[in-house]
């Protein structure tokens, strides 16, 4: 006889049959009208109404039936709030049974009866429990905390129960201590007030440690768990937790594993990445990693996902165990895309043979989202290691003549990237390519064909022929495929042009007469402008040259690469997302809106980047010493798809603003295309041609970007007319034009002329010395002043000052010679060419120990990201990358200092907060201080 | 009670482990038909034939579609909730949660909870689940609390969560074991004959690519224990460990060097790290002790060449070579050699001079037999299959070719166990037996 009986019933009255069945006299009969009635809930039937009824039957000294009636109050308290405090004195008279499984099944129920009018009755129960002679009762107990805590965290804290808890820490036995754990992590995790609390310390982690021993295996997840967020106080304390806690390595359980990996990883940051110590430690860490591989399918995913951090951390860890993650024909699609993504991480010049081999095998495959992985991947690793190009892009020919559609469409796409990579390299298998132009039905695929054939026009006979076909459905293309059809087609027209002309009118036409799309207009008209006004121009800009694309875009970046290793083995390292980007807040009452997982986002960046190189061409070529590249990086979830494109860069609109206005803020630089453009585009527009200094003046107008300068800092006295005897000295510091420029003011407040000035600088910290003497009107009568530049060198001698930037000044006239000091704003000495390559920054970022990072805050500031880095910008502080993690924007900078020293900085922004949060980098740390005071400055000025 | 609808007889089944504050929860659930849809307050995703489980989070109910949404991953984030499902048979089970929870942790206990159920009703499926709901119930309310998994040793469950718990007058407590450092045994077990068995089986994976290359060979070893011994007793365990043998001055003599060991629960892991000791006190009954893992350099054991001959539209046929590669004095018993074919060939013609071959159109392989394959040997099979004219719409992968097999009396890797030590304090003899094996693990050919 089975329970499966109680799942068949007849239908009519069913409820009201119960309802006597459970009223009956008879023990067994009461018993089988509760399993019907549980059996009715287990499939979501409601059985609500039977409320008084069931729990009428809790007075029984059957635990079986208990249990039953237990496990209903559980479902429907909430719904009978006033009924289930009928159940209250049962539920104290269990909490002292003399049997412990009852005392603990009492407890255990009660902190699941998430009704506030029961939980005042509860406390003196759980009290007592807390403190039961039976470790079952008080391991049961201890969990009951945290679900209390969880209804009535007040309560909690004001019935001492927090102490209670931390208390337990010190529980002979290990299975309380392993719940108290647990309760504790839990009740932190979502409450920071707790946190004095049940704070850990060097003593408790110490019992934890020694209960690791003892424990069942989920007791240990749970004190590892635990360990993995206390920080040792100093690295021998880190090292003693990870010789205690290496032997966990060999435990069965894939989880206690990943939760020691995890404390290990953590704190082998605090030990001498050099020492033998963390080195043999290093070498314990790759085989437990492997072993998980032979795990089940779902743990062999979270495992990849995790060495997928590690290796980008630690990218040592696993160099030598390529092959155990080759792709078995009965994996699991999800480990087999995760499989993919490290064996492009691992793979280098030594194992590049074998992995080729592998991914040829993988694009014949039959699962579509594989096999497209595997032919990007083939791409990636063209990329990322040079001497093998040659080798994939053969590779990629024989995939192509395969015939198989999707298959030729992916190869046309990394192809593509491979070309920006060695260009004028493998040009010879254009012509293969031209052979699949008709199978080419994706939007993607035909962009990257039409650039192909835009770009290398000139040797491709039929080129004109080939995009004019791609012309006749112009009006049903993807906008992407327009924009790169029109800008194929004036390429081919600047390199071709005695039989192209009727080619390009027609599809200038098409973009600016027939088309709804700004962005398509635009650039027609400009491309027209471009063409009518100066085709040899119109040659510079079309035909730059393009910078080259490099293959370490897909890295996540190091500060969330950080946080993600402290959470190993949970979701947030599956998702490769901070928790606070999926877990909602419990203060604040801020509901987080989910960021998109993958697809849209890929999209949204992967569209925007072919429309948006040859902008970006155009922008680079306008004569900014170095347009803004700031440049998203992209989320994991896209990494192979967008490696290659991300380096391309998919400007937001507000970055191209940025860029527009980048020429306009170094009006100095004006070259012929600037001028052309930006008098085209005001002409197009029918506005005055602009009179300023600059040629973008217009440009700027129309973006509404205000003009501005680096950032001047007022005049100060340094010698004021009572020390100088008559002769008032202000000055200021501004750079210009690549130079610090020293600007001051002679006034003379004496009775007599003044003449015969000069001027001195003592030795300093960045080598300041005057470039040329010092030329001031000579004499100076009295009471006038006049001004004058002093052009500054930093090649004189030096000599390091306290503060840093203290300048000692000695002034000479015909009168006397005066000495002053002053302090030269930092930013003067930040060199023009202080933007750094983002994979560099990214290197550097993580070759710069976390000691020497210091954070400030930075308030009030009123201003968002983009107009951000403009200001910073102009004062030669640039920003590499910009990424925004749920509404907050983080912006990577660099900058550099005449003397070569390099500083990095992070700004986190988040609106509406007006308080930024800027950490910096460097080799040198002792010039933070100075570095945040200009920072502050120049963003509140 | 369930809902028939049409002459679909598919259920909906799920089982909450029921507490009302689910930040964390463990269902199982049986493709399933549509629920009625006034008993859910936000139902999402509901359609005939598919998988649904339902939570309360905090009260409302939610449910998604694991068919439509799971396949790319076993995880699956629907809202602010993240759904964790393990398939098992038909049955899914299924764990949600809110928080940046621990998912390896979640994924073990899922698996873990197969094992116990298994261990309970000897299968789960749809039946046993619907047979057992109460016993579930209750298990499911002992091995979890608030998503804290506690006690999940079946051996210990079974002490005080019984099926026919109900028949006992005297309810039963809490056995020690629960909460005691030594969680897998309880103390007061007896036999009269002590006995232990051992067996040591490896399992070898290959993986070898379309032209022959060797790309993966791997043995997994297990060392599994059947114990029937009184007591509390102390065992140790004496390998022929190469690590252990260096550092105790016998680098000479022969051993094996193993690359990742992984133990049960009941090993201290601190000892074995210090002197690489392998001391413990052993579950009653049957158990993995142990499993290492070891990559070779030996010759595949079993070496299987193809030749495959494609005629579009009229016949394949192809000639398969069998050899096996290890001493002669070693036999491999019932050795299977699984040759993928075309799902649309039909009229097999075989010719073999040993074993014997059947065409299993289920798996749309040839299983070629051989009951006993002595080490040194090679044999050869040929097969013919006639192709439609037609030719099949969908693209087919190229499954590999796999093998099966088993060779006793001999291990790939040279472990041998050189002692068990049992001690207990009554001081009895008990008898160790130590059994070798050899078999297959994921043992794939890759073909042209």
């Amino acid at each position: 006889m089975t329970d499966s009986k109680y799942f068949t019933t007849t239908k009519k009255g069913e409820i009201f049959e119960l309802k006597s069945e459970l009223q009956s006299e008879k023990r067994e009969k009461k018993k089988e009208a509760v399993k019907k009635v549980i059996a009715s809930m287990t499939v979501g039937k409601d059985v609500s109404a039977l409320f008084p009824d069931v729990v009428n039957c809790i007075q029984t000294d059957n635990l079986e039936l208990k249990k039953l009636v237990y496990l209903y109050l559980m479902n429907y308290a909430k719904s009978q709030p006033d009924m289930a405090i009928l159940a209250v004195n049962t539920f104290v008279k269990d909490c002292e049974d003399s049997n412990p499984l009852i005392r603990a099944l009492a407890v255990r129920t009660m902190g699941c009866i998430r009704v506030d009018k029961i939980i005042d009755y509860l406390c003196q129960p759980l009290r007592n429990c807390l403190k039961d002679e039976d470790p079952y009762v008080r391991k049961t107990a201890a969990v009951c905390v945290a679900k209390l805590y969880d209804i009535n965290a007040q309560l909690v804290e004001d019935q001492g129960f927090l102490d209670l808890l931390r208390d337990m820490l010190s529980d002979s036995n290990p299975m309380v201590v392993a719940n108290a754990v647990a309760a504790i992590s839990e009740i932190l995790e979502s409450s920071p007030t707790a946190q004095q609390v049940l704070e850990m310390n060097a003593s408790t982690i110490n019992k934890l440690l020694t209960a690791l021993n003892e424990c069942t295996e989920w007791g240990q997840v749970f004190i590892l768990d635990a360990i993995s967020n206390y920080t040792p106080k100093d690295d021998k304390e880190a090292q003693s937790i990870c010789e205690r806690v290496t032997p966990r390595l060999a435990h069965a359980n894939a989880a206690v594993v990943l939760s020691a990996v995890k404390v290990i990883m953590k704190f082998m940051e605090m030990l001498d990445a050099t020492s033998e110590y963390v080195l043999t430690l290093v070498k314990k860490l790759a085989p437990p990693l492997v072993t998980l591989l032979s795990a089940e399918a779902e743990i062999q995913y979270v495992a990849l996902r995790n060495i997928n951090l590690i290796v980008q951390k630690r990218s040592d860890i696993l160099k030598n165990e390529m092959k155990v993650f080759f792709v078995k024909y009965n994996d699991p699609i999800y480990v087999k895309l995760e499989k993919l993504d490290i064996m492009i991480r691992l793979t280098s010049q030594a194992n590049i043979a074998q992995v080729l081999a592998e991914l040829k095998e993988y694009a014949t495959e039959v699962d579509v989202d594989f096999v497209r992985k595997s032919v990007r991947a083939i791409g990636r690793c063209a990329i990322k290691v040079e001497p093998a190009a040659e080798k994939c892009v053969s590779t990629l020919l024989d995939l192509i003549q395969t015939k198989v559609n999707y298959v030729v469409q992916e190869a046309i796409v990394v192809i593509k990237d491979i070309f920006r990579k060695y260009p004028n390299k493998y040009e010879s298998i254009i012509a293969t390519l031209c052979e699949n132009l008709d199978t080419l039905d994706e939007p993607e695929a035909r962009a990257s064909m039409i650039w192909i054939i835009g770009e290398y026009a000139e040797r491709i006979d039929n080129a004109d022929e080939l995009l004019e076909s791609f012309l006749e459905g112009f009006q049903d293309e993807n906008s992407q495929v327009q924009l790169q059809l029109l800008t194929a087609i004036v390429k081919l027209f600047l390199k071709r042009p005695t039989d192209t002309q009727e080619l390009v009118q027609q599809v200038l036409s098409l973009a600016t007469q027939d088309s709804d799309n700004p962005d398509l207009r635009d650039r027609g008209y400009i491309y027209w402008r471009l063409l009518s006004t100066d085709p040899a121009a119109a040659k510079e800009v079309v035909l730059a040259e393009k910078p080259l694309i490099s293959e370490e875009t897909d890295l996540i970046e190091p500060t969330l690469l950080d946080e993600l290793i402290c959470h190993i083995s949970s979701l947030a390292s599956v998702y490769h997302k901070p928790p606070n980007s999926f877990v909602e807040g419990r203060q604040g009452g801020l509901r987080r809106v989910l960021p998109p997982k993958s697809s849209s986002y890929r999209k949204h960046t992967r569209r925007g980047n072919l429309a948006e190189q040859e902008t970006q061409a155009v922008v680079e070529n306008m004569g900014a010493p170095a347009a803004p590249q700031a440049t998203v990086i992209p989320g994991v979830d896209s990494l192979i798809g967008d490696l290659l494109d991300m380096d391309l860069g998919g400007p937001s609109m507000a970055q191209q603003q940025q860029m527009f206005g980048g020429p306009s803020q170094t009006p100095v630089q004006t070259s012929g295309a600037m001028d052309l453009l930006g008098e085209g585009l005001d002409s197009l527009l029918g506005g005055p041609a602009p009179a300023g200094d600059g040629g973008l003046g217009g440009l700027g107008d129309i973006f509404g970007m205000s003009q501005s300068q680096s950032y001047t800092p007022p005049q100060e006295v340094w010698i004021p007319a009572a020390k100088g005897k008559g002769l008032e000295v202000t000055g200021t510091f501004i750079r210009k034009n690549n130079q610090v420029i020293m600007d001051l003011t002679f006034s003379n407040k004496a009775m007599q002329p003044m003449a015969g000035f000069a001027i001195q600088f003592n030795k300093n910290s960045f080598g300041l010395i005057p470039a040329n003497p010092l030329q001031v009107q000579s004499p100076l009568p009295p009471n006038q002043s006049a001004s004058t530049s002093l052009v500054l060198n930093t090649t004189g001698p030096i000599q390091k000052m306290d503060p840093l930037t203290s300048l000692q000044v000695a002034v000479k006239n015909n009168i006397d010679v005066f000495y002053f000091s002053t302090n030269v704003p930092i930013h003067v000495f930040f060199t023009e060419d202080g933007e750094m390559e983002k994979r560099v920054f990214l290197a550097t970022w993580k070759d710069i120990p976390a000691q020497n990072e210091v954070q400030y805050t930075i308030s009030n500031v009123e201003h968002n990201a983009d107009t951000v880095s403009a200001k910073l910008r102009n004062n030669n502080i640039f920003t590499v990358a910009k990424r925004n993690v749920e509404g907050q924007d983080m912006l990577y900078q660099s900058l550099k200092l005449t003397n070569g020293i390099w500083v990095l900085a992070e700004l986190k922004i988040q609106p509406p907060n007006t308080n930024f949060v800027v950490s910096l980098r460097s080799g040198t740390p002792d010039i933070f201080p100075e570095i945040f005071q200009i920072l502050d400055t120049i963003l509140h000025n | 009670m369930f809902q028939r609808r049409g002459s679909s007889d598919v259920w909906r089944y799920v089982v909450d482990s029921l507490y009302s504050h689910c930040t964390r929860q463990t269902y199982i659930c049986h493709k399933c038909q549509p629920i009625r849809e006034e008993n859910l307050d936000n139902t999402l995703t509901v359609k005939e034939n598919v998988c649904f489980s339902s939570i309360y989070t905090g009260c409302e109910r939610q449910g998604i579609n694991i068919e439509e949404e799971g396949h790319m991953t076993p995880i699956i984030q629907h809202g602010n909730v993240t759904f964790v499902y393990i398939k098992y048979n038909n049955l899914y089970l299924v764990a949600t949660t809110l928080k940046n929870c621990n998912i390896a942790l979640v994924f073990s206990f899922l698996h873990k909870l197969v094992q116990i159920m298994i261990e309970y009703f000897k299968e789960i499926e749809e039946e046993s689940i619907r047979d057992n709901f109460v016993l579930i119930y209750e298990l499911l309310d002992e091995v979890m609390d608030f998503g804290f998994p506690q006690t999940t040793d079946s051996k210990i469950l079974q002490e005080y969560i019984t099926q026919d718990g109900h028949k006992l007058e005297v309810a039963p407590r809490p056995p020690m074991a629960v909460t005691n450092a030594v969680s897998w045994r309880s103390e007061k077990i007896k036999y009269r004959k002590n006995e232990v068995f051992l067996d040591v089986i490896e399992s070898v994976n290959l993986l070898v690519s379309a032209n022959g290359n060797v790309l993966r060979s791997e043995i997994v070893g297990a060392i599994k224990m059947r114990v029937y011994l009184s007591g509390m007793p102390e065992l140790r365990l004496g390998l022929n460990d190469k690590v252990l043998f260096e550092s105790t001055g016998r680098g000479k003599s022969k051993s094996v060097e193993l690359e990742d060991v992984k133990f049960h629960q009941c090993v201290r892991l601190s000892r074995f790290e210090n002197d690489r000791t392998i001391s413990f006190i052993p579950p009653d009954g049957e158990f993995e002790l142990m499993s290492y893992r070891l990559n070779t350099h030996v010759k595949p054991l079993i070496w299987v060449e193809s030749v495959i001959e494609r005629h579009a539209h009229s016949r394949v046929e192809y000639m398969i070579k069998a050899k096996s590669q290890f001493k002669r004095r070693s036999t491999a018993n019932n050795v299977e050699i699984i040759i993928p074919v075309p799902t649309d060939a039909d009229t097999p013609k075989f010719k073999t001079t040993v074993g014997n071959c059947k065409y299993a159109p289920d798996l749309n392989s040839v299983i070629w037999t051989i009951k006993s394959f002595p080490g040194g040997k090679e044999y050869l099979m040929r097969a013919h299959f006639n192709l439609p004219s037609v030719l099949a719409e969908d693209s087919e992968g190229k499954p590999p070719i796999h093998v099966k097999f088993e060779i006793p009396y001999f291990t790939v890797s040279g472990i041998q166990v050189r002692y068990l030590k049992i001690i207990e304090k009554s001081g009895y003899q008990a008898l160790p037996w130590v059994r070798y094996i050899t078999q297959n693990g994921d043992y794939q050919l890759r073909t042209q």
